[in-house]
């Protein structure tokens, strides 16, 4: 933990031009059949972790594919995605020195052809930003997975751990985008609060889709999803943050365990 | 009269986004009509036809395809005329990559898989160096850091073009990928091709089946980069 605080806290003194945002309002649109939204509109905050819940096939992903693109009623569900109550401007939805949302999808894996070193080094010069960030984000990705990633290796033969390790860094040191997009965080074989602090920074606005209790209640609200639509938005209240104090404890067990495993150690 | 060349690999998605784009052009008032130019076969005029849209196909058959499309520009004008078209979209077989059947007043629009790996813009050539627009499909198979590689790859090629980010199945991007086609100024007088198409004509154009070097004449080049002229 000590060594990624270190890292970010570094981060942080990189310039960034994007202004960040003050907030995103999602407006409603229809579910698979097409009646409207119970949810007709959503405002979130700076600094605020927010989930997104329900079964699968309930519209999770759609709801982040329509965050992700800004939609503006042009998407299936007919949502509309406003930046401090205004649509933003078509360039903020494509050119990535300018865009706002950074996105950790369920793909875990890459399909370029290239080293990790050479990939992050282009993909920095595409977000307009310093290639030598390329061996911070590869330091950070290793602070979060089991077996450490060399800039030498061919992305195409990192593990899923690895690749989502890889991803996460990527987005809290290159991407530094003011949302953050997260699509279930919990398949990834990392060590996934730390990966989801790393992700929030500072004053981040972060959408994370999850199954997970831990996750789930990491966020201050969560939108509950059902056949596509919006039914209803929950607040974390101070029972369920109880049980968060003794997920966690069970977590931090369960986490020791797998290492003990993993180490090839008896567990006592 | 407004033309469009679609061109891209096989498998890239051009039909895909053309139907999506297709259904915006109608929505927004106007009548295109398709062409679609394959080799062999094709089943792709089916899809378009569920459209409603005038749709013709050609087969080039034993003619190189992008060589037959090229040929054919002016009776595919003539036949967009007769529909009452206002927009001609013309799909490509979309086989080899140094044609680039892209004449100057069209809009030019090359389709690219982002699945092929961010190397693939640098070995693509005419066809996407001298396009108006690259197309970015297939997009929600990588990561967003792959996407934007990709996309960077692209400008290296060609500086000046457009990205627009689509998908076949959702639709995304091709309300964006009509708004271009319908602003495009109409062609007028004579139309120039963007690059030369290369360099004809040798023996096997002609026929010849014999493998061994010494029964083949022409511009012929070697595996080293050496050209030179055989014959009369």
């Amino acid at each position: 933990m000590s060594q990624s605080q270190a890292i970010i806290q570094a981060m942080s003194q990189v310039i960034c031009e994007i202004i960040k945002p003050l907030a995103l309002t999602i407006q409603g649109g229809v579910d698979k059949d097409g009646n409207p939204d119970d949810v007709l509109e959503i405002e979130i905050a700076r600094g605020e972790i927010i989930g997104i819940v329900g079964p699968t096939g309930s519209g999770k992903s759609t709801l982040i594919a329509d965050i992700e693109q800004f939609a503006l009623g042009d998407t299936p569900s007919g949502r509309r995605i406003l930046i401090n109550g205004q649509a933003p401007a078509a360039e903020l939805r494509s050119d990535p020195r300018k865009k706002l949302v950074a996105q950790l999808s369920q793909n875990m894996h890459f399909l370029a052809d290239m080293s990790v070193g050479e990939f992050l080094r282009m993909h920095a010069k595409s977000r307009g930003k310093d290639p030598g960030l390329a061996d911070k984000v590869i330091a950070l990705a290793n602070t979060l997975t089991g077996e450490p990633v060399n800039p030498a290796f061919q992305l195409t033969i990192l593990s899923g751990g690895q690749s989502r390790a890889l991803m996460v860094a990527d987005i809290a040191v290159i991407s530094d985008s003011p949302i953050v997009l997260i699509d279930e965080i919990e398949n990834a074989g990392i060590k996934k609060q730390e990966a989801l602090r790393l992700l929030s920074g500072e004053g981040k606005i972060v959408v994370v889709v999850t199954h997970d209790p831990m996750l789930a209640l990491m966020a201050s609200r969560r939108i509950v999803m059902k056949n596509g639509g919006m039914t209803k938005v929950i607040s974390t209240n101070e029972d369920e943050q109880r049980v968060f104090k003794d997920i966690e404890r069970v977590d931090g067990w369960l986490t020791a365990l797998r290492e003990t495993i993993r180490q090839g150690e008896v567990v006592a | 009269m407004k033309m469009v060349v679609v061109a891209g690999t096989p498998g890239s998605g051009k039909t895909s986004v053309l139907m999506h784009a297709v259904k915006d052009l109608v929505r927004a008032g106007h009548s295109p009509a398709l062409v679609k130019i394959d080799c062999m076969w094709t089943e792709d005029d089916a899809r378009f036809k569920r459209l409603q849209v005038p749709v013709a196909v050609g087969l080039s058959k034993d003619m190189c395809p992008d060589h037959y499309a090229i040929y054919n520009f002016d009776e595919m004008l003539e036949w967009a005329a007769a529909q009452g078209a206002d927009i001609l979209l013309n799909e490509t077989a979309g086989l080899c990559l140094r044609c680039a059947p892209y004449p100057d007043k069209a809009l030019a629009i090359c389709v690219i898989d982002v699945t092929t790996g961010p190397n693939s813009p640098l070995k693509v050539g005419p066809l996407l160096t001298t396009a108006d627009a690259a197309v970015m499909t297939k997009g929600d198979l990588v990561s967003q850091a792959e996407r934007e590689v990709f996309r960077e790859r692209i400008l290296e090629a060609n500086p000046g073009c457009r990205i627009i980010e689509a998908n076949g199945l959702s639709g995304k991007g091709s309300a964006e990928l009509a708004e271009l086609m319908a602003s495009w100024p109409d062609i007028c007088g004579e139309m120039v091709l963007r690059h030369n198409p290369p360099l004809a004509i040798c023996t096997l154009c002609t026929g010849e089946l014999r493998v061994s070097k010494e029964h083949h004449r022409g511009v012929l080049r070697h595996l080293d980069g050496f050209m030179e002229y055989t014959g009369e």
